[in-house]
């Protein structure tokens, strides 16, 4: 519990938060580095999910993606694209992330447009809707609680992966961590270690949090008891 | 030796097998050393998930709050529990490691069993009752054996996972084949040693994955009979 001490000191100092390179400042790059590789993944996530759930094929397709990056380092992943033409700085570390943000999105936004009634598709059918009219007024409202929950998992997952950016200097909270194992245990790293895995930790449970919040809300009462299970059992690790 | 192996020729590839030759010892050590945290760390985990899970089957009141604390240790980053742990046990050994690896691989197998035992039919778990069994002889004859299909995929998740998690200990030297990653990018961008590492990585992890699907298939015979 003594390291533990030194953390929670580390964090009660405001210079370590208004530094050059302090919490606060961290704190930013990490947002905006997550905030921009899920909305990559969703751009990319949620279109084909609902296509492939809306035509009912692509299941199997679905599997093995989120079967093979589960298998995939992340560190790999973030050490090859910068010395891809991509180049170094953020769009390395947004679009490393973001390939882990895919599975869930993409898997829950198919199980979404899935789940939906077949009576309900016929039933919009029998109503003169064309195939594009019932992806967009029955299909998509239907699937939205499920799209909240990929939407969730995978931004807890890219909250916890992106503090690896550290590991080639893309910023974010998992810098304070790699700074105080440079500085050593023995020279007083530990409390900076330990601040800094308190404030990843305490950011991915809030985001897990309020995007709980999000998601019940997404969900309309009549749903609220069908809705998607907490978390699917398939998730990659970070 | 890694010193004198920087440019490989003109440029400076994806892939050399120069690199691997010279540094197969390197190589092997590192792979080696990734198998057998991967191995230790997925073998502790059962051995502490299984218990948990067979006791949120049998003790109700306990079920929401051992997801619910397996799912919290989930959902805290690997990089933050190895920032908790590393402190307390020393910062360059294995252990830091293990223990992360370990704590994190538990959700997925405590769910998994869960979900196998949970789906165990009532006809069979009465008929054991009417046979005489006693609650462990239930447990362990019939109920842990219908349940093995969920076990396996819990434990196929964790190590696949826990496979591409062991490099995150490359931060503190300890990361197997993530500290020949790591090392390459720190080496000048060697690209061919960040290669060799990366597909070493999501081949053992292939392999480890298919040699506990053939695991769980001999030892769940009568799936194979239902599907044939």
């Amino acid at each position: 519990m003594n390291y533990l001490n030194e953390g929670l000191l580390w964090l009660n100092d405001p210079l370590n938060w208004t530094n050059p390179g302090g919490v606060l400042d961290r704190l930013g790059e990490h947002l905006l580095i997550s905030a921009l590789a899920v909305l990559v993944g969703c751009l990319v996530g949620w279109p084909v999910g609902v296509l492939l759930g809306h035509r009912g094929r692509g299941g199997a397709v679905i599997v093995t993606v989120s079967n093979l990056t589960l298998a995939v380092p992340t560190v790999a992943l973030l050490t090859i694209l910068p010395l891809t033409p991509i180049g170094f700085g953020k769009p390395p570390v947004v679009i490393a992330l973001a390939v882990f943000a895919v599975p869930p999105l993409l898997a829950n936004a198919y199980t979404g447009v899935r789940q939906i009634d077949r009576e309900t598709i016929e039933a919009a059918r029998g109503m003169g809707l064309s195939g594009g009219q019932i992806l967009r007024r029955v299909e998509l409202p239907l699937a939205v609680p499920y799209l909240a929950a990929g939407l969730r998992t995978a931004s807890v997952q890219v909250v916890a992966t992106a503090a690896l950016a550290s590991f080639v200097n893309g910023g974010g909270l998992g810098q304070i961590i790699a700074a105080g194992f440079g500085i050593g245990i023995s020279n007083g790293g530990a409390g900076q270690i330990v601040a800094g895995g308190l404030a990843v930790a305490v950011l991915a449970l809030l985001v897990e949090a309020v995007l709980a919040v999000v998601q019940r809300l997404a969900t309309p009462r009549a749903l609220r008891a069908t809705a998607p299970r907490r978390r699917p059992a398939v998730t990659a690790g970070a | 030796m890694s010193l004198l192996a920087v440019p490989d020729g003109p440029g400076n590839p994806w892939f050399s097998w120069r690199y691997v030759n010279d540094n197969r010892e390197t190589i092997l050590s590192a792979l080696s050393f990734h198998a057998e945290v991967t191995a230790q760390a997925v073998g502790l985990a059962v051995l502490v998930a299984l218990p948990l899970a067979v006791l949120a089957y049998w003790v109700r009141p306990l079920t929401g709050p051992i997801l619910a604390l397996s799912g919290v240790l989930y959902t805290i980053p690997s990089l933050a529990l190895l920032a908790f742990v590393a402190p307390l046990v020393g910062v360059t050994t294995r252990a830091a490691v293990l223990i992360a690896l370990v704590l994190y691989a538990l959700l997925m197998i405590i769910r998994n069993t869960l979900a196998g035992l949970e789906q165990v039919p009532p006809e069979a778990r009465e008929a054991a009752q009417g046979m005489g069994y006693s609650r462990f002889g239930r447990l362990w004859r019939v109920e842990l054996p219908l349940a093995l299909p969920g076990i396996i995929t819990g434990v196929r998740l964790a190590t696949v996972s826990t496979v591409a998690l062991v490099t995150v200990g490359a931060l503190i030297g300890q990361g197997g084949l993530g500290d020949l990653i790591l090392g390459g990018f720190r080496n000048n961008f060697y690209r061919a040693e960040i290669m060799t590492g990366t597909i070493l990585c999501v081949g053992l992890a292939l392999v480890l994955d298919l040699l506990l699907a053939g695991v769980g298939r001999l030892l769940t015979p009568w799936q194979r009979r239902v599907r044939a």
